[in-house]
């Protein structure tokens, strides 16, 4: 089959594309490796306009329902590599499955940031987290560092003050860059403490799991602190890798290019999401679902233009 | 079928099991989790008679999920003749685990 349009990703950027292809007609194949996407990690969602309060998992869902009903067709696969000969792209996925479309949207978004420091490979699942939402509740009555300044490590640090006695909320500025709601939750939450202007240099346990990591900068006239967990928000890194054979422009950070129209520099590839470098002004979930249905949109113009819609 | 293993019932289900068993340990508050249901449900289905597959919340059974050191969810262990042999991570697509899996 060729797709009229497959969407790489399946987060808010790569479902609204779906559902708005869906609308003009488009046969869509979404391929993602996590339904939802990004959004899946986060506890709550107070921003999404008509929506006071939803958990991330939630909207996700709801999202993902709304483009299956309108026809989007939902896999959950890694893509390997793309190719194109004239006007087909040829989607290849981890398990050397193919799909054929006349466009893409690349959604892919981002992946986890990581310190890369020592003994945080090692205690991955043992102390180490990336996900807030998943694992605050295993550090009930605990201490634990959350590095991060921006949104996702303020709200995280809330979250997870939740649970644990004490969280070190550790960040490299001295000034905190998240929305000035969470900002002040965090200052007056008194199980939170902030420490400025240190980064971690290394994370160091017992071989099953964490007990202290090692800073870059005395704190308690110590140059390490105690911990029995170490949650690492420092935002995250544009998936895009798969993308080198088609010669798809990006910056030098890796994030594709695209003007106002969701547009790259190869003709029938448009990119939406946390991928492009637009996103870099704001990474929200309705600027994604914003970028996504400009993408979706321009794909149909695209085709038209060309004749290629099926008729 | 599957599999609703418990901290009560993991010895004659997990352990004395005579098929390897997959046990996704998940809790309701997980985003990630939620996403993984419909996979293990899936595969489930689809492996039954080769691999014992099922969930287990680790709020209802929290001592499994501390005997096995599991402090971030979804984790997914393999066991076979009574040990872990494989630990899977996050989030993960249903062919992604039956590859790691397939014995």
């Amino acid at each position: 089959m060729l797709y009229d349009v497959i969407i790489i990703g399946s987060g808010p950027a790569g479902l609204t594309a779906s559902i708005y292809t869906s609308r003009y007609k488009l046969s869509n194949l979404v391929i993602g490796k996590l339904p939802g996407g990004t959004i899946t990690y986060a506890d709550k969602v107070q921003n999404f306009p008509g929506v006071s309060e939803i958990s991330g998992v939630q909207l996700g869902e709801k999202m993902l329902s709304q483009a299956k009903v309108l026809g989007g067709e939902i896999v959950t696969e890694n893509v390997k590599s793309l190719g194109k000969n004239h006007d087909v792209f040829t989607v290849a996925s981890e398990y050397d499955k193919e799909y054929q479309s006349k466009t893409l949207i690349i959604a892919s978004g981002t992946g986890r940031r990581k310190l890369n420091i020592p003994g945080e490979g090692e205690y991955v699942g043992k102390g180490v987290s990336y996900c807030t939402n998943c694992d605050a509740p295993f550090f009930k009555n605990k201490t634990v560092i959350l590095v991060g300044g921006a949104n996702s490590a303020c709200s995280g640090a809330i979250h997870l003050a939740e649970y644990a006695q004490k969280v070190y909320l550790v960040y490299r500025k001295s000034e905190l860059r998240a929305e000035p709601i969470w900002v002040e939750e965090v200052k007056s939450n008194p199980k939170i403490e902030v420490i400025y202007d240190t980064n971690l240099l290394e994370i160091i346990g017992d071989g099953s799991k964490v007990t202290q990591v090692k800073l870059d900068k005395e704190i308690n006239r110590e140059m390490s602190l105690p911990t029995d967990g170490v949650f690492v928000e420092i935002g995250g890194i544009p998936t895009s890798n798969f993308l080198s054979s088609l010669e798809v422009e990006m910056d030098k950070s890796g994030y594709i290019v695209v003007n106002e129209e969701m547009v790259t520099n190869v003709q029938g590839v448009f990119a939406a999401g946390d991928v492009t470098n637009k996103s870099l002004v704001l990474q929200q979930t309705v600027t994604a679902c914003a970028q996504g249905a400009i993408a979706g949109y321009s794909v149909f113009k695209y085709l038209k233009q060309n004749k290629r819609l099926t008729k | 079928m599957e599999y609703k293993f418990t901290d009560q019932n993991f010895e004659e289900e997990v352990l004395k099991s005579e098929l390897p068993v997959l046990v996704d340990f998940f809790a309701v508050w997980c985003g990630p989790c939620q996403m993984m249901a419909p996979v293990i449900e899936e595969m489930a289905k689809e492996l039954e008679g080769k691999v014992k597959i099922g969930k287990m919340n680790v709020d209802e059974s929290p001592q499994t999920a501390e005997k096995f050191g599991i402090m971030s969810i979804p984790t997914l262990i393999l066991f076979k003749n009574g040990e872990p042999v494989k630990t899977l991570q996050g989030f993960r697509g249903k062919e992604d685990i039956v590859k790691e899996i397939t014995i």
